[in-house]
């Protein structure tokens, strides 16, 4: 960055900067811990001007459905007689959609969690299906602050960097 | 962000897009979208409603297909398709991994079979191969 008379830079431009570090930081944090893959970054790419609250949308619609889902898995496993097969259906819906919006952990869940189905291991289905719901809350806190870090770089007078 | 919306890709194609999560149609659709003004996009919410779209003269050069879904899955669908005699390049897209579960889907009568997620490179791959094939 260009210094400001010769001194350091104004103090908006270094607001800025930090934010964008910050922004940079926290997306290869998430890359990491495989919170998210590479398919967000995909996804990310197709927001623009004449698109510019895909992204929110389609991570509404996943939570909605997640939650939608998850309601129901708990049910068929609190059935007398277990439905492992609706349980599965559910687990595949879950591991579709979240491989769609990229949410990596999720997804593996999911795959592991259908194993668990097939075997029709009640306690690990339970087991399973607490993980995924505590999986889908972290990805929503996750995703909650970067998009406020997104909100506070625009407000800042910058773009979000995209890889 | 993505290049121009002109047009990535020099052959016009029409595209159906069958799926029953919200989430997902949206998320297809941006990605064919995103070859540009070439690609023409239409939704399905289930395979009954592809089926009727084909049935009421549509003609689809692409059909992006679920496997799971209500009303008429993704295997029900494409047989039906089959049978009416639609020679569009039929496309799963599903969350299945195991060859028994995709052996059904693609016997009932698939072009090609991803699993999920759907990506630009295999909708590039997809538009290459028709547009070689076409």
């Amino acid at each position: 960055m260009s210094g400001f008379h010769g001194h350091s830079q104004p103090p908006a431009m270094a607001v800025l900067d930090q934010l964008l570090r910050q922004y940079v930081e926290y997306m290869e944090s998430l890359r990491r811990e495989s919170i998210l893959d590479d398919q967000f970054t995909q996804l990310q790419k197709l927001q623009d001007e004449s698109n510019p609250d895909f992204i929110d949308e389609v991570i509404t619609l996943f939570f909605q459905d997640s939650e939608r889902l998850i309601c129901s898995m708990g049910t068929a496993l609190a059935k007398r007689n277990v439905d492992y097969k609706q349980v599965d259906d559910d687990v595949h819906q879950l591991k579709g959609s979240s491989s769609s919006i990229g949410a990596a952990r999720v997804k593996n869940l999911c795959v592991f969690f259908r194993d668990c189905c097939e075997a029709k291991n009640l306690e690990k289905c339970y087991r399973c299906l607490q993980e995924v719901q505590q999986e889908c809350v972290l990805l929503k806190n996750k995703l909650n602050t970067l998009f406020m870090l997104q909100k506070q770089i625009v407000a800042a007078g910058g773009s979000i960097p995209v890889d | 962000m993505e290049g121009s919306k002109s047009s990535i890709i020099e052959k016009k194609f029409n595209v159906l897009i069958v799926d029953d999560a919200p989430g997902i149609r949206m998320m297809h659709n941006a990605l064919l979208k995103s070859f540009g003004s070439n690609v023409e996009t239409q939704v399905a919410e289930n395979g009954k409603v592809a089926v009727d779209l084909c049935n009421s003269g549509k003609y689809f050069d692409i059909i992006f297909i679920d496997k799971h879904m209500p009303i008429m899955d993704g295997v029900q669908a494409t047989r039906k398709l089959r049978e009416m005699g639609v020679a569009s390049v039929i496309v799963g897209i599903t969350s299945c991994d195991t060859d028994d579960e995709v052996k059904p889907f693609v016997e009932a009568g698939l072009n090609e079979c991803f699993e999920k997620p759907l990506t630009r490179e295999k909708i590039k791959f997809v538009f290459e191969k028709f547009h070689k094939d076409g």
